[in-house]
């Protein structure tokens, strides 16, 4: 083989690992239809969107710098009450109070990673779980900002861009949600394919060697870590707008919890491990939940399990891989 | 012109001394060894010299100038890189992708978080050609973890070798490698680029006597002797050393 050859290959298999596969249109299609085909379903489609960003920001943390984190709703919840409380003092304006809230969310998780980022995984487990608890205590404490146990009321929600009203319009809400959550998707995809993100992937690998080619650990994993919670903090404020109050609720460890169980369930490290986990939760428990609610607490444990034990990376998506190839196995023995 | 120096070196561990005031001379484009029986002290020093331990005392000099402070990122941007002694690769990443990451941080290009990784044609081509001076072109697209020992083995030498060094640290690099495929871990030894000064931290003596044309032998934290290799294969106290108390394994 010439070094024309070989330069050939490697570029040509470069350029087909970052190329959008044909998965993906399908996917992103059927995202889009969902708009048209469960016009009843709006509000929990909204809800799964939403939590599908919150679960993507996390992906950036664990699929991709492999930063556990227990403690993900602070800055969801921060996001949100800094939405609600700049809709409410200045503008209603939902761009504008995304993007503020996703800098201040940023800015949350840029002063906390540097405790984040000290020690091993526990050790991070255990200080995203005290931020979350410290964060969730302050907005208890000061409820004459927070309305505390009660919750955040009377958020103003401007139509976007002055002409498409999206305050009580489950309809419109889910079309707004929807495109915020692809743009979002949009760029993180970009980012963890370019050379920064592949930077991510080798100090998750193996942080001994990247330190060893040059790249400084820790300003690469402070940049991934303040913008995971910018997104997640986008998410949060997605959620003020379209909810009518923000509560405590939006910070408990409930949250945090979930969003790491959705993530896992989706699989991390592929983007979208954290919208079909949130999918498939948020389906299952409304209609599992419908007949029966401990019912529920007992299939995602139950999935949890099965996934912790098979199919930790991938989560669901490696089963289907599984399937998939066990298949193609059979196919070719016959 | 000494490309890596180290000045009255010295590492405490409570009471034990792993490196005990080292004046270690590496002179540019030296071919350069490093040996030394179990336990003399050769880790400890590749981790003073690369940052990765800080010295209790003295200095570390790179092309004259005081690197002792430098974390071990800096290090490798001032131009000493390393392998080691038991592969430390990016298992899910292929071989092209391994290689390219570490060229785009030689050119400063790791922070770019909008461009695309492979989009640039200069950094892969370079990075597919050294793949293919390390005998990895067809395994370029494999995942790491899943190539034969060897290949890793010849992975883990590109990597460092990509980064462009000065000075290259080669920790034992025929460590664990079976006997058919040592020849051409060894020949990628010998075909290392002139201009890179190498210190080669070495255990098995054909290795040695076959590669450097300079040879420092560590024992108990100090440098027992140095000079060429017919000095030292006749040095009477590295023969006890080696020989007399049979430490060498």
């Amino acid at each position: 083989m010439s070094t024309t050859d070989i330069f050939r290959d490697a570029s040509a298999a470069l350029k087909k690992k970052r190329a959008w596969h044909w998965f993906e249109y399908v996917f992103w299609l059927a995202v889009a239809a969902s708009v048209f085909l469960f016009p009843a379903q709006h509000t929990l489609l909204t809800q799964i969107a939403i939590w599908s960003l919150f679960a993507l920001s996390l992906d950036l943390l664990l699929g991709y710098a492999g930063i556990v984190s227990l403690g993900h709703a602070a800055y969801f919840g921060f996001g949100a009450y800094v939405a609600a409380l700049f809709a409410i003092n200045y503008t209603g304006d939902p761009l504008t109070v995304l993007l503020v809230a996703g800098v201040a969310a940023g800015l949350l998780g840029l002063v906390t990673s540097l405790l984040v980022l000290r020690g091993s995984d526990l050790t991070r487990l255990m200080v995203t779980l005290g931020i979350a608890l410290v964060m969730y205590e302050i907005a208890n404490q000061m409820s004459w900002l927070t309305g505390g146990a009660d919750g955040l009321t009377g958020m103003p929600v401007n139509p976007v861009f002055g002409i498409f009203p999206i305050s009580f319009r489950p309809t419109n809400s889910y079309v707004y949600v929807l495109c915020v959550l692809f743009v979002l998707f949009f760029v993180a995809r970009r980012i963890v394919h370019s050379p920064f993100g592949y930077s991510l992937r080798a100090i998750k690998g193996n942080p001994l060697r990247a330190s060893s080619i040059g790249i400084s650990n820790n300003l690469r994993l402070i940049a991934i870590y303040a913008l995971g919670a910018a997104y997640a903090g986008v998410a949060g404020a997605l959620l003020a707008q379209t909810t009518p109050v923000v509560s405590l609720t939006y910070i408990d460890f409930q949250r945090s919890a979930d969003v790491l169980l959705m993530l896992i369930i989706g699989g991390t490290g592929y983007l979208y491990g954290g919208i079909i986990g949130s999918a498939l939760f948020l389906i299952a428990q409304k209609f599992i939940g419908n007949v029966t609610p401990q019912y529920w607490e007992f299939w995602i444990g139950f999935a949890l399990v099965v996934i912790a034990l098979f199919a930790r990376d991938r989560g669901v998506f490696s089963i289907v891989e599984r399937i998939a190839n066990a298949l193609r196995k059979e196919k070719a023995k016959s | 012109m000494n490309a890596l120096e180290t000045v009255d070196l010295e590492k405490r561990f409570g009471g034990i001394v792993p490196t005990n005031g080292v004046n270690l001379q590496v002179r540019e484009g030296a071919r350069h060894a490093l040996i030394g029986p179990n336990g003399a002290g050769k880790t400890t020093l590749i981790n003073l010299l690369t940052g990765v331990l800080k010295p209790s005392k003295g200095t570390v000099k790179l092309g004259g100038s005081d690197i002792t402070n430098l974390k071990p990122h800096q290090r490798v941007a001032r131009g000493i890189t390393r392998t080691f002694q038991i592969n430390q690769l990016f298992a899910d990443l292929s071989p092209l992708e391994s290689i390219a990451l570490v060229i785009g941080e030689r050119e400063k290009r790791g922070t770019h978080w909008w461009s695309t990784f492979g989009g640039d044609e200069t950094i892969v081509r370079e990075a597919a050609s050294l793949a293919a001076q390390f005998g990895l072109a067809d395994a370029l697209n494999e995942r790491t973890s899943s190539l034969p020992y060897g290949k890793q083995r010849q992975l883990e030498i590109a990597l460092a070798i990509a980064g462009k060094p000065r000075v290259l640290l080669l920790d034992e690099p025929a460590a664990g490698v079976p006997e058919a495929e040592r020849h051409e871990i060894l020949e990628t030894v010998a075909a290392l680029p002139k201009d890179v000064t190498v210190l080669l931290i070495e255990h098995d003596m054909d290795i040695v006597f076959g590669f450097a044309d300079r040879i420092s032998v560590l024992v108990d934290g100090k440098l027992l002797v140095e000079g060429d290799p017919k000095e030292i294969q006749n040095d009477p106290r590295v023969r006890a050393v080696y020989l007399g108390e049979g430490a060498d394994d």
